[in-house]
């Protein structure tokens, strides 16, 4: 049984349609990279994953329970899969340990104590123990970064989504956020990860889909997709990013 | 000045002999007793007002950035209604028309009109300005607390709201400082305030300079001790690492 399960996705703007019958499974303990051209539908297809966009077409199941259906707690869901954006989406007016806390307790009922001892704990992993008490915006974007995968961490979450993680960042911080991607990967973690750092992708994922004009044109296991990928578009794709 | 009297406000209101002390005892009331009376009505008007247009204003606002359609129209048309009529005019309906189309409101005493009519007209800019609070914090904040789990009226309470607030203290801080100015237009209604003060003690005791200069003051200094008091609060709630209230 799949951990993410999408048949036929489709999704419209109006007229505009993002998404068009997109399908994938993700294993558990699966890590899949999401790549693609800008606008190509990247963002959305992992929105829709925990019910952050609204589809109109298809179905996705996440751990069997259907995200689309009306009838399901989407907050519940959506408290066990963890999401990290692009901008950090720290809350800025709490400290970090409350960044850590605030959803344990009001979400899944935690006592203070305990979610703040969680949270100390996250941060100790990544690295961060030391900023407890300061605020977001008195961190680095990396540092920031690492916290937000902190506080997705602090949910327990059985799987976790990441939208282009590190394309804000200052180059000299994009590995210290991948590090700890990679570590929590390696630890079987269940990742739908959106990425152009292909170094991430070889190193760690296990399948790489290639998405363009809302499409998902290849879903190749990581070997097949850098050894040889069928479709021009993902070839062009590659060598573009590949390159610099 | 040789001409100013300031012993003017010493006088008895009735008999006009100047009272030993200032302040009318037993009966008496001296322009004094009168003008802090007056002082007292217009902080009073003002502060319920705010009361109002602070409760009804966010929660307008707030439904404005809803996902319910529906809740983003009554919020729309509510603003839209409030404050596209004069002050003045509104305090008039509710004074002179609304009692009559509902006949439950006909005993209510006309100060409760004027907190009600001055407290809508100001909750639609408060709307306004939360609604734009909101909308400054972009989607980002809104994913970021769905996707913990927060249900949307816990995302509000404890992602959007606490930053919106922050962001709009300064608009919201004029906003109060207005409704004390605004507060003047209930003497049209015969409520007691500094501005039928200044316009009664004016005419019975030909001193108009005197009445005005102090009914100026007394304006002045409650704003500008609100304004105080919001900047006060500002530096309170100011969160570290960012500039000014917040944003991005
Ligand atoms: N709210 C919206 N209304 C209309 N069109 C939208 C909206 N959000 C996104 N789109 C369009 O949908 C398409 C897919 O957007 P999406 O953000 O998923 O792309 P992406 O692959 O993540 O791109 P990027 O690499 O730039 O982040 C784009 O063409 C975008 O302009
Ligand atoms: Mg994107």
């Amino acid at each position: 049984m799949p951990m993410i399960e999408m048949n036929n996705v489709s999704k419209w703007y109006g007229r505009f349609q993002v998404l068009a019958e997109c399908s994938t499974q993700v294993e558990k303990g699966e890590v899949i990279v999401v790549c693609g051209p800008s606008g190509s539908g990247k963002s959305t297809l992992i929105k829709c994953v925990n019910g952050l966009e609204p589809f109109q077409q298809g179905e996705i199941l996440v751990n069997s329970i259907s995200v689309g259906d009306p009838k399901t707690n989407l907050p519940k869901l959506r408290a066990r899969v963890g999401m990290v954006f692009q901008h950090f989406e720290l809350f800025p007016h709490m400290s970090i340990t409350e960044n850590l806390s605030i959803a344990q307790v009001k979400v899944l009922g935690r006592g203070k104590d305990e979610a703040r001892e969680r949270g100390l704990k996250l941060l100790d992993r990544v690295g961060l123990r030391a900023q407890a008490d300061k605020f977001p915006g008195q961190l680095s974007g990396g540092q920031q970064q690492r916290v937000a995968i902190a506080r997705a961490l602090s949910m327990d979450p059985i799987c976790m989504l990441f939208d282009e993680p590190t394309s804000a960042l200052d180059p000299e911080m994009i590995n210290e956020v991948l590090d700890v991607m990679v570590e929590l990967a390696q630890e079987g973690m269940t990742m739908m990860v959106v990425t152009h750092e292909m170094g991430f992708a070889r190193k760690v994922a296990h399948r790489v889909i290639f998405m363009d004009q809302g499409r998902i044109v290849e879903d190749d296991k990581k070997e097949a997709f850098f050894g040889s990928p069928r479709s021009e578009r993902a070839q062009q794709f590659l060598s573009k990013i590949l390159h610099h | 000045m040789s001409s100013w009297d300031w012993q003017v406000f010493c006088k008895d209101t009735i008999d006009g002999e100047v009272v030993p002390g200032c302040f009318g005892g037993a009966g008496d009331v001296t322009y004094l007793d009168w003008l802090l009376s007056a002082w007292g009505w217009t902080l009073s008007v003002s502060a319920l007002a705010l009361v109002v247009a602070l409760a009804l204003g966010s929660l307008m606002g707030i439904l404005r950035t809803t996902p319910h359609r529906g809740l983003v129209l009554l919020g729309n048309v509510w603003t839209e209604l409030f404050r596209n009529i004069p002050l003045l005019v509104q305090i008039f309906l509710w004074y002179h028309v609304v009692p009559t189309l509902i006949p439950p409101l006909r005993g209510v005493p006309s100060f409760i009109l004027v907190v009600i009519g001055l407290g809508l007209f100001t909750s639609a800019r408060i709307s306004e300005q939360v609604r734009a609070g909101i909308q400054s914090l972009a989607g980002g904040q809104r994913m970021a607390g769905l996707a913990m789990g927060f249900t949307l009226p816990q995302t509000y309470r404890h992602v959007l709201l606490p930053m919106a607030y922050r962001i709009i203290i300064p608009p919201l801080t004029s906003e109060s400082m207005n409704i004390i100015k605004n507060s003047s237009v209930a003497f049209a209604v015969s409520i007691s305030e500094l501005t039928l003060f200044a316009l009664q003690a004016q005419e019975e005791t030909s001193r108009g300079i005197e009445v005005y200069l102090a009914v100026t003051g007394l304006y002045f200094v409650s704003a500008f001790a609100l304004n105080r008091a919001m900047l006060f609060v500002e530096n309170r709630v100011r969160v570290p690492g960012m500039i000014g209230g917040g944003g991005h």
